[in-house]
């Protein structure tokens, strides 16, 4: 098996950029992480399709030697196009996110905001009240917050 | 009869065209889509029947022939699941039209749900027929994408945060997936699922190893196998009721279903059944205490989903033929009492105007028929005998106890235990829910209710209770006698079901299929060898 280095190289740029956006918290540096390791898929599909070759045309004898493995440049071309309309929804679902609470990013999860209350809760009985009660109202307003994005009403 | 095999994704996709045309004329949608889904459940009847007399239907599209053409594959497990999947998309599809019927959504704008719904049909079915691990590719992108629009449906905060989540989750496990297919193709040159099994012992156990793992996590991902199922329960919850019914009924299983070829056909040879026996253990047990603590009933059968995916696990596990006789079984069983429950639920939640069991009560006296459709099938997923849970478990259990060893019996009593629990689970919902009077809900106290954590949303208003219309009812009444007829016919269907199991105990009644008259790899004359 032959492989380009070059597009090996690209290859696992694209997917270490990629991995590091898609765990970052704003959702359209999520999408672009998408995109990047997406693209990293398609070129790892491309290597290993062999050597190069030329169109899998057979004419002028050409042989079936010459020739460059037609099936993983499909596979791409499939790849690409469903990734298209993944990525064109994703943006409609930004958008739609961002009018909803004004902010581009991964809203809280609900659940871990009422696990980490109870957390506070109990550290409050056991320690000193006076400094817990603050924190607990930090998480109040969170919730509060959280609240507000999940009931869906556009803020003016 | 061959001819029929594409049908099943055809006429889907010909409904979701329709549906879309028929976008503004609400009846004629309705039509259309019961039709094409009617239709299909007819063709996988007529192929099951073939199928379990013949053993197969192999179609070479456009004629081109294995290993260059693309080939579909119906054998007794894919009928199985064709013709349980159709039955179940029907009638949720019916219970949805009373829904929208109920509510009067002529005005509001989800003219997408019919065609959608039928894209994700076509996504399942297309899944379910693939004899090839790209267009295996292609039909959950199909039922993924679908399953996107249907989980945001309406755009609300609520379903829109759930959809970031699992549309990032599954978009993970979709490029993992591509990337295991580009790294197959290039090891073996081939992504025809009988000729990889005839190729995969020319490779080294160590790269068997891996590419199996690589399949194995992003299958895990969509069937939701702990430690990948933490984006389930958080998500499927906050859609409307019919979808995370035909979500948790179906979607989940088309991941089991690609996990049961990846180990019986693909990678037969290589063996990780130790991991997974542990990964289905954790699986039940880390599920069913997730349910244990839930007070919402939705996200409840959202943790049991997980839980019990883990049995099916256990039966892959195995890797007998009795035990993967028995899986079929039990999913079969699973897709149809998990489905009914959601409908249920979604009965209780227009009822009552909660899902919550903190704020149910006396739904015995006031709705003695919902009671009943949620009484049935919560008793079947528990595993008490009669129903096929019980008939399912038993005989996972007895495949189990056939090959003994320290493990096995350590699976069958977490087995046990989890079926307890989720029994646990129901009868409270069933306590609280129904046989609580409604008037003792404001000042109720128990130890039962005291750790529960209310769900994310569950401060929300109480909703005002709707009636719920004869075909809401009716559709889940059916879904009820149709897992009753599990019970009742459970001769026949596991006799089909082990007779499945036993194609898959050899990877080469399945490639033979594809290729007939092969015995081992020279014999396929292939251009391209791995290169």
């Amino acid at each position: 098996m032959t492989a380009s280095l070059t597009l090996i190289a690209v290859m696992t740029v694209l997917y270490a950029t990629g991995v590091y956006l898609m765990l970052e918290r704003s959702l359209t540096r999520v999408l672009l992480g998408f995109l990047l390791v997406a693209n990293a898929t398609s070129l790892l599909l491309l290597t290993m399709a062999g050597p190069n070759g030329v169109a899998p045309i057979l004419n002028d004898g050409t042989t079936t030697d010459d020739i460059a493995d037609p099936l993983p440049q499909a596979f791409v071309l499939t790849a690409i196009v469903i990734t298209f309309g993944v990525s064109a929804f994703l943006m409609a679902l930004i958008y739609r996110s961002w009018r909803l609470s004004k902010a581009d990013e991964v809203i809280d999860d609900a659940e871990d905001l009422a696990i980490a209350q109870r957390d506070a809760e109990v550290e409050a009985e056991l320690a000193d009240p006076d400094h817990i009660d603050q924190e607990v109202d930090h998480l109040d307003e969170l919730t509060a917050a959280h609240d507000l994005a999940e009931t869906g009403e556009e803020q003016p | 009869m061959t001819a029929l095999v594409p049908l099943v994704v055809i006429l889907p996709l010909l409904g979701a065209a329709g549906a879309l045309i028929a976008g503004r004329r609400r009846r004629l949608q309705v039509m259309v889509t019961i039709a094409a889904l009617v239709a299909v459940l007819v063709v996988s009847v007529f192929l099951l029947i073939e199928v379990d007399a013949q053993g197969a239907l192999v179609m070479a599209v456009g004629g081109w022939d294995a290993p260059f053409g693309i080939s579909l594959v119906v054998d007794r497990l894919s009928a199985l699941m064709l013709i349980v999947s159709a039955a179940v998309l029907l009638a949720v599809l019916i219970f949805s039209v009373g829904q929208g019927m109920a509510d009067g959504d002529d005005e509001t704008p989800v003219s997408i749900y019919h065609p959608t719904y039928m894209v994700l049909a076509a996504g399942v079915f297309n899944a379910f027929i693939a004899g090839d691990l790209f267009n295996l590719y292609v039909g959950f992108e199909i039922l993924l994408v679908a399953s996107y629009v249907l989980l945001t449906l309406g755009g609300t905060g609520a379903r829109i945060r759930a959809g970031v989540t699992y549309i990032v989750v599954s978009l993970v496990s979709s490029l993992l997936f591509l990337a295991a297919i580009a790294v197959i193709y290039g090891a073996l040159g081939t992504v025809n699922i009988a000729h990889i099994s005839l190729r995969m012992a020319e490779l080294s156990p160590d790269i068997q190893m891996i590419l199996h793992i690589m399949l194995l996590i992003a299958f895990g991902i969509k069937a939701a196998v702990f430690p990948l199922s933490f984006w389930l329960p958080d998500s499927y919850p906050t859609a409307p009721a019919p979808v995370t019914a035909v979500f948790a009924g179906l979607l989940t299983k088309v991941g089991v279903y690609a996990i049961i070829r990846t180990e019986t056909v693909l990678f037969a040879e290589s063996d990780i059944n130790t991991a997974l026996m542990v990964v289905a253990l954790l699986t039940m047990v880390v599920g069913i205490l997730g349910a244990v603590a839930q007070a919402d009933i939705k996200r409840l059968l959202s943790f049991t989903l997980v839980s019990h995916i883990g049995y099916m696990i256990f039966g892959i596990a195995m890797g007998t033929v009795a035990g993967l006789g028995a899986t079929i079984f039990y999913i079969v069983h699973h897709i149809i009492v998990q489905t009914t429950l959601f409908l249920a639920t979604g009965l209780i939640e227009r009822h009552g105007g909660s899902t919550s069991i903190n704020r149910l009560g006396g739904l015995l006296k006031s709705a003695p028929i919902i009671a009943v459709l949620f009484f049935i099938p919560a008793l079947n997923l528990g595993g008490i005998p009669p129903f096929s849970g019980f008939i399912g478990k038993l005989a996972l259990f007895n495949a189990g106890a056939q090959e003994p060893s320290p493990l096995i019996w350590v699976l069958i009593g977490a087995g046990v235990v989890t079926s307890l629990l989720t029994l646990y689970a129901l009868a409270r919902v069933w306590n609280m829910a129904f046989w609580r009077p409604q008037s003792e809900v404001e000042t109720y106290e128990s130890s039962l209710l005291d750790e529960l954590t209310e769900a994310p949303g569950g401060s929300a208003p109480q909703q005002e209770s709707k009636n719920s219309p004869r075909l809401m009812t009716g559709s889940t009444a059916a879904m009820v006698a149709l897992s009753v007829a599990l019970t009742v016919f459970a001769g026949p269907l596991y006799g089909i079901s082990a007779r499945a199991g036993e194609n898959l105990g050899n990877p080469l009644t399945y490639t033979n299929l594809v290729f007939p008259d092969v015995e081992d790899e020279s014999e396929v004359d292939v251009r391209g060898e791995a290169r």
